[in-house]
């Protein structure tokens, strides 16, 4: 039986996570993956602004610091420098969906050959737990205390539904890590992501639905529970588009 | 000699060409040039000019705001320079263009019928380089022979039978006599 | 060296970078430098470059971020609203100690403002272009082989240093032709940049760039850390033209077009027997004061011509720290100061007992 211990795709550093938070699990993922491919030495990563800006300090490859949204567009400078790197970026909803909207969509139209690990979250929880464009109807935070009124406040974002429509999208698929079965899936699909980069087959992206106990102000299994119950519905898992074949070009 | 020339007409009469192949003289003379182009938002229609300025020295500033020599291709631009011209300064304008008097005794003026030359010869659209003939023959600001290679130099390689037709513009407008 | 072109300012400079080893220029349409992007579309493929044009000008400068985190010359180039859309990822590479070149056309603002030749971004350039305490180097060429002879030195001080180079032109520079030699062609100097995020091969620990330190202490340090460097920058890069100075009594300040401008009424000004001078600054950070400082010792007194209402004045003035006076002409918004204007200002000075 094969021994259970910590991928050499993640630093010795600690986590800053909070407790029942899922990042910890999408961070071992990723650095699972990047492990299982060998790809650690050419790996270039580039951290969001948001809980995972400090991402920078656990993954086990050369990492660079983006400014709030801007992650794509760096990656897509790092990716056109030496295209032999395997460029990566771990972006939350507000950065990717939000402020980051533009950079994200058109590198997703260009097929920048990268990979987009996606936390989705429903909410900003670095700030401290304001409305993301991810927050779901009726759904309170601290800038929507009476809950998400769409009339005012506009309806959550499906951006793996709107990704899969651009033509330079080789992979986009949305999975969760809220369960055994689920965080297999979820690492099959994340594999699959940087496994189609390998391959120059164009833009790949995993949406990771994942918890704030934090700041929904839940206990991590009540975290849990209300994932399943409320974001997979307006969030449905699967895959929403595949090119990994032919490549988008 | 030094050139100090602003040309202006309306976008599209090849205003800036003109300035082009009078700056190229200057290159192939090995002197200082320089060529400035005055732009607007769009890109055909509006007014167009250019200072062109050619010295020994390196030159300062390139706007030409009172020229030695004025060529205007349109009624505005000739309302707008004429008084701009230094005194012994040289007006060279397409008459079939501009109907003006001009009342101005201490320029020397060169009016040219150079769309209608064109036309009449069949060298339609190249009135301008029947225009920058007469300048070369008003002026003397450099060599028909220099003239003539700058004018090669600016007739693009995929535009090459345009050539033949442009250098006979520039001889008609040399050959012009004001009367 | 050898053949002389006749060129844009706009097109000499991005031929000016291709030579200087820059194969990664990311754009955006804006005029008066538009010309840099169709140029860089016409050549990079050709050459095995990568030429981009990004969907805004925020992701231009940050995908300039992450070319150059990975230790490539990358330029970006763009005018003035969309220098201002940049300041953000100039920032964050200033923050990260990542070298690149970016050029700024200027034109008239603010907001949209015109599209005609300006000096009004000189603040943003040389006092804060993002937020934090930072500098960039600023070079202000005045001819369009002026541009091309600096960029080989923007790309080179950038690296040397570690941090951003701007190349501050405007809109009469860009769109005028005149005359232009270029350098060989040369390869970006190989190596040397061990902090760039190239993959660890395997062979080392992880390289990261990075602008975030949440221990006030240590962020100072880094701050404190870098503005060594720039007073490294201060003692060693400036550059400065003197004409004309020696005999001066009236000593003109201009940069950039404008100088060429001043210069013009410096010689109108000589040929009717009045001791004007000119200094430009061809570094505006770092600025010449020592040079200033010292002209001022002897003049009776500076005219600063700019086209803004005045703003490198105010370094003159420092420079000048009261050793004699300092007025200032100016136009602004796109009109271009001419010749004679300047010279009814030195006449003017002249005239006076001061």
């Amino acid at each position: 039986m094969a021994e259970f211990k910590k991928t050499s795709g993640l630093t010795d550093a600690v986590f800053h996570y909070c407790p029942g938070c899922t990042h910890g699990i999408v961070h071992r993922l990723v650095g699972e993956v990047m492990e299982e491919l060998g790809i650690l030495g050419k790996a270039v990563g580039v951290a969001p602004v948001g809980c995972a800006v400090m991402a920078y300090d656990y993954f086990n490859c050369d990492m660079i610091q983006a400014p709030h949204g801007r992650a794509p567009a760096v990656a897509t400078g790092a990716k056109r420098a030496n295209p032999a790197n395997i460029v990566f970026t771990y972006q939350g909803d507000g950065d990717l969906a939000a402020i980051g909207t533009a950079e994200t969509v058109h590198a997703a139209t260009r097929g920048e050959n990268i990979t987009v690990i996606f936390i989705n979250n429903a909410i900003y929880g670095m700030t401290g737990g304001q409305m993301a464009p991810t927050t779901l109807a009726g759904q309170v935070t601290q800038t929507t205390p009476y809950g998400r009124d769409v009339t005012r406040a506009g309806f959550p974002i499906r951006m793996s539904e709107m990704l899969a429509t651009l033509d330079g999208v080789a992979y986009a698929e949305r999975v969760t890590v809220v369960d055994v079965p689920n965080v297999r899936k979820a690492k099959a699909a994340i594999k699959k992501a940087f496994q189609a980069q390998l391959e120059g087959k164009g833009f790949s992206i995993v949406e990771v639905l994942s918890t704030c106990p934090t700041n929904w102000g839940l206990a991590p299994v009540e975290a849990v529970k209300w994932l399943k119950e409320n974001m997979i519905p307006h969030y449905p898992l699967g895959c929403y588009q595949d090119r990994t074949e032919k490549g988008v070009f | 000699m030094a050139v100090n020339m602003l040309i202006a007409g309306f976008g599209g009469q090849g205003v800036l060409f003109m300035g082009k192949i009078v700056a190229y003289t200057g290159m192939i003379e090995e002197k200082e040039v320089s060529w400035l182009p005055s732009y607007g938002p769009e890109m055909r229609g509006g007014t167009a000019n250019c200072s062109i300025c050619i010295d020994d020295k390196p030159i300062g500033c390139p706007i030409v705001l009172n020229p030695e020599t004025l060529i205007v291709m349109n009624r505005p631009s000739y309302d707008k320079f004429v008084n701009e011209v230094v005194p012994g300064g040289v007006m060279v304008y397409d008459s079939t263009l501009i109907d003006a008097e001009c009342s101005r005794t201490d320029i020397r003026i060169h009016p040219i019928p150079a769309t209608k030359m064109a036309n009449d010869n069949g060298l339609h659209g190249l009135g301008n380089i029947i225009v920058l003939g007469q300048v070369l023959k008003a002026t003397g600001f450099t060599s028909f022979e220099v003239l003539s290679q700058a004018l090669e130099k600016c007739v693009p390689a995929k535009k090459a039978h345009l050539l033949e037709p442009n250098l006979q513009a520039l001889r008609l407008g040399y050959e012009y006599t004001v009367e | 060296m050898g053949q002389k072109f006749l060129m844009k300012g706009n097109e000499a400079i991005a031929e000016a970078a291709i030579r200087n080893g820059c194969m990664h220029f990311f754009g955006y349409p804006i005029t008066p430098q538009t010309e840099v992007s169709a140029y860089m579309s016409k050549v990079m493929p050709k050459i095995g470059g990568t030429f981009l044009q990004a969907e805004s000008e925020i992701a231009a400068i940050n995908m300039v971020l992450g070319a150059a985190s990975c230790g490539v010359r990358a330029m970006t180039s763009s005018s003035s609203p969309g220098i201002s859309l940049k300041s953000e990822g100039v920032s964050y590479i200033a923050g990260s100690d990542v070298p690149c070149v970016i050029l700024n056309v200027m034109r008239g603002g603010p907001g949209l403002g015109g599209i005609q030749p300006s000096q009004a971004d000189y603040w943003q350039a040389t006092k804060a272009l993002g937020h934090g305490d930072f500098q960039l180097i600023v070079l202000a060429p005045a001819t369009v082989q002026e541009i091309v002879d600096l960029m080989g030195t923007a790309f080179d001080l950038a690296d040397q240093y570690r941090m951003p180079a701007l190349i501050l032109a405007d809109g009469m520079l860009g769109q005028m032709m005149e005359p232009v030699e270029f350098p060989e062609k040369k390869e970006a100097p190989a190596g040397a940049k061990d902090y760039a995020t190239t993959g660890t091969q395997g062979k080392r620990k992880p390289n990261i760039i990075n602008s975030l330190y949440l221990q006030a202490p240590v962020l100072e340090q880094t701050i404190r850390d870098r503005f060594a460097r720039y007073e490294q920058v201060k003692q060693n890069e400036v550059r400065v033209e003197e004409y004309a100075c020696d005999d001066a009594e009236i000593i003109t300040v201009a940069y950039g077009a404008t100088a060429r401008v001043v210069k013009g009424a410096v010689d109108m000004a000589r040929a009717e027997g009045i001791k004007a001078g000119l200094i430009r600054p061809i570094t505006v950070w770092p600025f010449p004061t020592e040079t200033i400082a010292k002209a001022a010792e002897k003049a009776r007194g500076m005219l600063v011509v700019e086209m803004s209402m005045g703003q490198m004045v105010e370094d003159v003035r420092l420079a000048v720290n009261g050793r004699c006076g300092v007025s200032f002409f100016g136009r602004t918004g796109g009109v271009v100061p001419s010749p004679a204007e300047v010279l009814a200002e030195i006449k003017k000075l002249a005239g006076g007992t001061n």
